[in-house]
């Protein structure tokens, strides 16, 4: 594989759920590649189906009230993971492609140990012996800078802190090198001082291993701290992609200005002032809006806006912006 | 003037277990924690999680009974008031969580949730109830024609502002705000920050302001306090922490925390050494087994919160 090529490139996903008010569609024409060594990083508030798109992609949406839509593509090294049975799936999730989620304690198991579940994830998808996987486990534990790692091998769950775990659920996802990463709101739960040691780890990894990172969040400080590129997305729908420095520099999308401005700033001159707001919330995905699906928050809002709905138009380097009348130069 | 005075604040856990379930240890949640707050400030208080700053708020208006040590409001010591004595003094101190779907009750409509604070207080005459209620939510900016519908029909924001119009019911003087953005989306965040701070400059309130999010409290507050591990460590005011933070704790904070430009990246700073346990504190400054500045002295005595610069303290050796 060159260095160009992308390892997952998603096209045109569209996920839907099957609800008491009828079918939704959660997230819309999803479309975004990841390179091998590259993190990218997917923001926006609660409801705008970033995790949707996560578990899209590791084929973990519940079966029964959820669909892909057809024309949807995952394509995976030159599989499309919307297409293979779910024994292949089962051979790349957690082997290929590996997920850490949010809450350290309810991924993992309370009643075994540490070792255990490493041991588990080994057992399944390596050709070890015991004690070669034991070995195994302890330098993955030593590898994502847990001191002790021999003693912590035979400890429960709730013997560890909180960051600790999260560090353990990192080793579990670790264990078969996977290629790409996929961490879903990663440090949501823990202490700034917490965060700093699980984003160095992340960085080290992509940097060593050359493993590509998904990293979902709606913090734009780690966002502006890690990731390579940036996907911005809401309710549903991808409005603005670009790399990371652009994207601070110069946001095109309203609705990426207004969550950059809402951070609150640091320093003497900002110090008790008004914070600019987006007023109104997210829109419910029952009730769409005709046209654009920011409008009603937006300060830039013309007719056009409420008569048909923009779409995302590339600009130059490979940036896209979901607006009729984006701001800034790109 | 001063309107809160803490002195000395001591809380501890017991921890039952053991066959005749007697207390085999104690979690060592405040350590004599002293300050004082001052009429119309807004004081943060900053920490990571398990450093006391909810247990802090919660003894002050006693949801939480101290070990020892002393809360001052206007002059009085309530520590030791009986519930009826102190029924005047919980009038005067409101309280905001941080969960707001867990703090308002799902079976009540947001307009009684409100009233009944209005009418257990009598803070109006009943037949003037409506109003009030009305005026209190479009206060925060909650539409008032939504005073019969229940709480799950909000969204998180909204449920905080009536969270907060419910705390301003009763005309207080001062507000505990526990985490009150934490839950919040950015964009929500900011917008929760702007009723709160104009809510402060309309009635003049006084507020203890609880985060673990330094850039919130470095932004709204006037003064804050570093806790760590039940002490407080550094006291200061709010105008350039960065420049001015002096505690290796509260540098290692603003260290951790990632920039808000890409083009600022820093390594950040990550702080070796284990976490001590809240059963048994080190020996010496809190803060000993993750100190890059450690000597032989932090390992023995600990350090007295020290007066540095005009309102601000620090409890170092190193300093």
């Amino acid at each position: 594989m060159s260095k160009t090529d992308a390892l997952l490139t998603v096209r045109n996903l569209s996920v839907g759920f099957h609800t008491d008010r009828g079918d939704v569609t959660a997230i819309e024409d999803v479309s975004f590649e990841v390179r091998a060594g590259e993190i990218l990083g997917i923001v926006g508030e609660s409801g705008c189906g970033k995790s949707v798109t996560s578990r899209s992609i590791m084929r973990l949406l519940p079966k029964f009230n959820s669909f892909i839509v057809p024309q949807s593509e995952i394509n995976f090294d030159g599989v499309d993971l919307t297409k293979v049975n779910e024994k292949t799936m089962r051979s790349i999730r957690g082997n290929r492609i590996a997920m850490i989620f949010q809450e350290p304690m309810t991924a993992l198991n309370p009643v075994f140990t540490i070792g255990w579940q490493l041991d588990e994830a080994l057992k399944y998808h390596t050709s070890f012996g015991k004690s070669q996987r034991r070995t195994r486990a302890v330098e993955i534990l030593e590898s994502v800078e847990i001191p002790n790692p021999e003693q912590r091998y035979d400890e429960f769950p709730h013997q560890l802190s909180g960051g600790m775990r999260q560090r353990v659920v990192i080793a579990m996802a670790l264990c078969c090198d996977p290629e790409l990463l996929i961490a879903d709101e990663p440090t949501t739960a823990l202490d700034v001082t917490i965060q700093a040691q699980i984003l160095r780890l992340m960085d080290l990894l992509r940097r060593k291993t050359k493993t590509a990172v998904v990293l979902i969040t709606h913090d734009l400080g780690v966002i502006a701290q890690i990731c390579d590129r940036v996907i911005v997305m809401y309710a549903g729908q991808i409005v603005e992609t670009a790399d990371v420095y652009s994207l601070f520099k110069s946001p095109r999308h309203p609705y990426t200005k207004a969550l950059l401005e809402s951070i609150p700033q640091t320093g003497r001159e900002h110090h008790q002032t008004r914070l600019p707001t987006i007023d109104g919330i997210v829109p419910s995905l029952f009730e769409l809006p005709e046209g654009c699906r920011f409008q009603d928050r937006c300060a830039y809002k013309t007719q056009d806006c409420v008569d048909r709905e923009p779409q995302l138009s590339s600009e130059v380097n490979g940036r896209k912006v979901r607006c009729f009348f984006p701001l800034c130069e790109p | 003037m001063q309107l809160l005075e803490v002195k000395n604040l001591v809380k501890h856990f017991p921890v039952r277990g053991g066959l005749l379930n007697r207390i085999v240890k104690k979690v060592h949640a405040l350590n004599g924690v002293s300050f004082t707050v001052e009429k119309g400030e807004i004081l943060g208080v900053v920490g990571e999680s398990g450093c006391g700053k909810s247990t802090l708020g919660k003894l002050i208006v006693r949801l939480l009974e101290a070990n020892s040590g002393e809360v001052i409001f206007e002059g009085e010591a309530i520590t030791h008031l009986s519930a009826a004595e102190l029924l005047p003094f919980r009038r005067k101190m409101q309280m905001i969580f941080q969960d707001p779907h867990a703090s308002l009750n799902p079976r009540m409509t947001v307009g009684s949730a409100v009233g009944e604070v209005l009418a257990f207080h009598e803070v109006v005459p009943r037949q003037e109830l409506a109003t009030k209620i009305d005026a209190l939510l479009s206060q925060v900016g909650v539409n008032v024609d939504s005073r019969d519908r229940y709480p799950h029909e909000f969204s998180g924001g909204q449920k905080q502002r009536i969270g907060i119009a419910r705390a301003l019911a009763v005309n207080p003087e001062f507000i505990i705000a526990d985490e009150p953005v934490s839950a919040l989306d950015v964009s929500i965040q900011a917008q929760v920050l702007n009723v709160l701070m104009d809510l402060k400059n309309k009635f003049n309130l006084t507020m203890l302001f609880i985060s673990h999010d330094l850039k919130v409290v470095d932004h709204f507050c006037d003064r804050m306090l570093v806790m760590y591990l039940g002490y407080i460590v550094e006291e200061m005011p709010c105008q350039d922490i960065h420049a001015d933070a002096l505690h290796p704790y509260t540098k290692a904070l603003l260290g951790a925390n990632p920039v808000s430009d890409p083009a600022e990246r820093h390594e950040l700073t990550v702080l070796e050494g284990e976490v001590p346990s809240p059963y048994s504190p080190p020996q010496g400054c809190p803060f000993v087994t993750r100190c890059p500045l450690v000597t032989d002295q932090c390992r023995t005595e600990m350090p007295p919160l020290v007066e540095h610069a005009e309102g601000h303290r620090v409890a170092c050796w190193e300093i």
